[in-house]
Parts: C-alpha cells; structure tokens; sequence
C-alpha cells in the first residue's frame, strides 16, 4: 500500500516544486499507472518513494509508514523499484546480476540460500529471460535489458513494486508480455504502481491512473473516467480522440496530426 | 570466478615473493638463502636475507596488494574505470605532506606516515566539498573531476616546496616520489601490514554494498544502500589505504588504475568482495616483479619502482583490452 496525501516535493535549489499537493493510493491487488507528459513529475514520485527526496510538505506512506522512516534495507526488503535509467558501472553475467535483487535479504556475508535460488529463477522465468542467463549485461539489447531489471526487482521478493516505464525499448510482444505480467501480480495480492507513456496499454490493463500535469493530479480514478479526450487533450496539449478498443473495449487513444491540412496538401 | 586463472595467479605471486628474497645485488644460492631464513650460516648472509631482502619483499606486497584493493574500491565506488588513488589526487595530497615532512627533517616512518595521512586526509576533503553538487549530493562524475584538479594542485605544491629544497633534499625527494621499496625496514612493514590488515578487512566487510553501489544511487537505494553515505565510506577508507602505501614507499603509479581491470576479468561474477582480494594478489605481484626488475636490470645501481610497474603495466593492460575486445 502507498498513500500520499497532498503531497509536495521540490528539489533543493530549485525555484519551483516538482510535485504539488498531490493525493494518490496505490492498494493492493489494484494494477495502478502513473501517466503524464514529460516532466509531469512522474518519476520524481518514484525517487520520494526511495527516500531519495523528502516531502516539503503533506504525506508519503509506504505500508503504513512514511516513507523517510524505513531504514534503506527494511524498504528494500519490502519495495523493489525499477528506475527509469540504469546502467552497471562494470559489466557482469545477467545471473548474478538478477541474483542482486537478494541483497537486501542476503545482507553482507550471508551465502545464497536455496529459497534465494529459487526466487532468483522464478523471477527469471517471469521476465521472460532464462534463456539470457549467462549472457554479460553490455551484451544486452534494450529490450532484454529492460526485461532483465524486471527480473531483478521481482527477485527482491517484495510486497510492493513500482516500475518507472518498464516497456521503453521492448516489442509489441514483450510489451504486452510485461504488463500482463504487472496484471497477474497484482491479481496475486501485490501492490503494483507502474509509470508509463504507453497510454493505451494502460488504458487496457491498469485498475487505477493517475494523470499528473506539470506537479499535480488532473485525474485519478478507473482508466474510462481519466482517459477522457478533453481532459488528455488539454494535459498533453495536442488534439487526439479517445475511441475504443476493438479487442477489449477499453478506452484508446488516437493522436491527430496538427497540422493535417498541410500534410494532406503536401501529399 | 575463474578458478584456473585465480589459482596461477596465487602461485606466480608465491613464486615472485620467493625469487624476490633469493635474487639481489649480492648473488647467494638458494640453498644458503633457504638456510639463511633459518638464521643459519654467515651473519652477513643472515642480515642480508632476513633484514634486507625479507623486509624489501613483504614491503613491495604490501604496497601492491593495498593499491590493488584501493584502485577496485574507488572505481567501483565512483562508477569509473579511470578512477585511481593517484588520479583522484588522493595519493598527490599524501605526498605534499610526505614531502613537507622531508623538507623540514621530519624522521621515523610514523611521523612521515602521520604527515601523509594528514595530507592525504585534506586531499579528500577537497574533493568531497568540491565534488558535492548543488542538490547536496556527490555525483561520480564531479568527485573524480575534483580530484583531478585536487592532484595538479597538489603537484603544483610539490614542484614550489622542491624548488625551495637543497640539492640533497631534491635528489631523495625525486627517488621518494618514484616510489621505491628499497630501504624497506621491518618497521616499515608492521605499519603498513598493520593498516593494510584494519582497512583491507574494513573494506572486504562492506564489500557486498560495492556491488550495488556500482549499479547507481536510485537502483542501490532501491535495494537497501543509500549511496551518498555508503559511497563516502569506501572512498575514504580507498584513499587511506593508498595514503599508507605513500608514507612508506612514495608515489608508485599505475597499479590501482590497471590491476583492478585484470582483476574483474579473472572474476568476472560482479562480486566486489572477490575483486578486492583477487586485485589485492594482482597489485601484489606487479610490484613484485617491478622491484625485481628495479634491481636486477641494471645491478648493483636501481631504477625508480614507480617507472617500472607502468613499464611492466602499461604493455599487459593493453594486451588484455585487445584481447577483451
């Protein structure tokens, strides 16, 4: 579980707060999506989430508890967070790098148990990447990679996860593959919180979204109440409709082309 | 981890630590050598073996294994293959103070040690208030520019405190910044075994957090380590150790920048822990065939150790990049 209420973070030096009075819960068991523009503050919610920046003013909860007051490794063992960026200073096998994901439990001397095995290749098997097991990290494509620090976090075996846009980089296939992965977690129990740019996958998977806009919320709700064409229109700031789904019947998104005249002139 | 690798590793280092007590200026054989080691046969044999020799070995391994471990730690603490004790100005800072204790006829390994420890403690200072960035953290990228510029100044300090010096003072000064492990004394050596031993083991503990600090500060968050704390940690702790090697036998260069590289290539697992001490037996090794070069070239005169690790160095590391490639 994750509550913020009213929410304000701004980064030390800087003229103008990069979240704004925002309300948000994430339960579990409901799938739930962070969209906006960029800059909207999405991943600077994640970063509050890991103790990186601490409130100015209103309330992060995790779990019930502020989210300042988890020591590092109490978190870690509860919240696994896929950032945004991610590069290994030094390269190593995908293996041992999913197997990181067990440090918080591991800590400083403990050996790799059988249940850390075991975590390490379900998590493995979840992404979609035994297969990459010995190969080195900067061997990687973005796509495998992006899959492969899913890994990691599922193998940190935790109540919680939050992924900052785990299908930049990834295929159709795979794309859909991760967020029926999301799906399936949390129809399992867990609390799930996944930033995206991918509105229609969103649209079609998540529970809940909340739509930021320069550092507030201007939705929260079910997909069809936040996916409405004036309120997306008017956030992104380009003409779209919303339609539906043929598949599903979930709300989806169509962006317009601007200047449409000119281009069919030009045709 | 390698194994194969690794454990020929472990044997050239055991037979590099050997040929350097059997081989010197004055030709012994081995069977007097091994005899003498005992404190048996001629007194001068004994003193040359035990007190010369013994002393000089032990010394050179010390210095290798700590710049080793103290390149791994900082590089892998500051997210950069380039980074160095003797880059990131740290070693140039334990200098300036060695030298300023030569200068004003400081004597005895503690105080010149006590001089560089205070110097080298400034040097991260520097960079530690220089490298912090207007958010308050460190970024890797700032740390490692201040040290740069941290090192050129302390080369700078060095240079005027030199020209200030009699010809005498510059002449031992110069061999000092070269490195040498030549007038090693066994008081040298329980000194620098004895912070090579609380630092190294210091930082074998803590090790594991390495592994996830080298991955970045929000993901090392994400999995229990804060990085601005936990990085600070293993940059100071890196630095004292090659701050030590300094007070006890000057500038040697080269050896945390390529042994580190040669290490993670034998390890290979991404465990901190392992490339710490596989790079301990690494620097060890190369510093031990350099002083034997050092001596054995051109005998019974010396060639600066500092030149000769990046001599022997230099060459290897390229090799493997062309052959990692």
């Amino acid at each position: 579980m994750i509550s913020a209420r009213h929410l304000t973070l701004r980064y030390p030096a800087s003229a103008r707060d990069a979240l704004h009075d925002v309300s948000l819960q994430v339960e579990p068991g409901v799938l739930t999506a962070i969209v906006g523009p960029n800059g909207s503050g999405k991943s600077t919610f994640v970063r509050a989430l890991l103790g990186q920046l601490r409130p100015a003013s209103g309330e992060l909860h995790i779990l019930g508890k502020p989210a300042g007051q988890w020591t590092a490794r109490e978190l870690a063992t509860r919240l696994a967070v896929v950032v945004q960026r991610e590069e290994p200073a030094f390269p190593m096998a995908v293996r041992d790098y999913v197997a990181l994901g067990r440090h918080p439990h591991r800590g400083l001397w403990g050996a790799e148990t059988a249940h850390d095995a075991r975590c390490v290749a379900s998590a493995m098997a979840d992404a979609d990447v035994d297969s990459l097991a010995a190969r080195r990290t900067d061997t990687l494509s973005g796509g495998e990679w992006q899959r492969v620090r899913v890994a990691r976090a599922l193998a940190q075996e935790t109540p919680t996860i939050v992924l900052d846009e785990p299908t930049t980089f990834l295929d159709v296939a795979h794309e859909m593959a991760c967020f029926e992965l999301l799906a399936s977690l949390a129809a399992a129990g867990r609390t799930v919180l996944v930033v995206s740019h991918q509105l229609n996958l969103v649209a079609r998977f998540a529970q809940r979204v909340a739509l930021l806009s320069l550092g507030t919320v201007a939705a929260f709700g079910d997909p069809d109440d936040v996916m409405r064409g004036e309120i997306l229109e008017r956030v992104y700031d380009w003409p779209l409709v919303v339609s539906r789904d043929p598949a599903v019947g979930a709300p989806m998104l169509v962006p317009l082309r601007r200047h449409r005249q000119a281009a069919e002139d030009r045709r | 981890m390698r194994r194969g690798p690794v454990l020929v590793l472990l044997l050239v280092l055991v037979a590099a630590a050997a040929v350097n007590v059997a081989v010197g200026a004055v030709p012994i054989a081995p069977g007097a050598v091994w005899a003498a080691l005992a404190g048996r046969g001629e007194a001068a044999t004994v003193l040359i073996v035990r007190d010369l020799r013994l002393p000089r070995m032990s010394l050179g391994l010390l210095v290798g294994a700590a710049l080793g471990a103290s390149g791994t730690v900082l590089q892998s603490t500051l997210r950069n293959g380039l980074a160095e004790p003797y880059l990131l100005g740290v070693s140039g800072g334990a200098a300036v103070g060695a030298v300023l204790a030569v200068g004003a006829g400081v004597q005895g390994v503690g105080a010149l040690a006590a001089f560089a420890f205070g110097g080298a403690l400034i040097a991260i200072a520097i960079v530690l208030g220089l490298g912090r960035d207007r958010v308050g953290g460190r970024h890797p990228g700032s740390l490692l520019m201040a040290g740069v510029v941290t090192g050129a100044f302390a080369n700078a300090v060095i240079m005027v405190v030199l020209a200030q010096s009699t010809p005498t003072a510059q002449r031992n000064a110069l061999w000092w910044m070269m490195g040498s492990v030549a007038a090693a004394r066994w008081i040298d050596v329980a000194w620098l075994g004895g912070a090579v031993l609380l630092l190294g083991a210091t930082l074998l503990h803590f090790a594991r957090q390495l592994d996830v600090l080298a991955l970045g500060s929000d993901t090392a968050a994400s999995l229990g380590v804060r990085a601005d704390g936990g990085a600070m940690r293993f940059f100071v702790l890196a630095s004292l150790l090659a701050a030590a090697t300094v007070a006890t036998s000057g500038l040697v260069g080269f050896v945390g920048l390529i042994v580190p590289h040669v290490a993670r290539s034998l390890v290979r697992n991404g465990s901190s822990r392992s490339t710490i001490a596989v790079a301990a037996a690494a620097g060890a090794v190369l510093v031990l065939a350099a002083d034997l070069m050092a001596r054995v070239v051109r005998a019974p005169s010396e060639l600066p150790l500092g030149a000769i690790t990046a001599l022997l160095g230099v060459p290897f590391f390229l090799w493997q990049l062309k052959r990692a490639r």
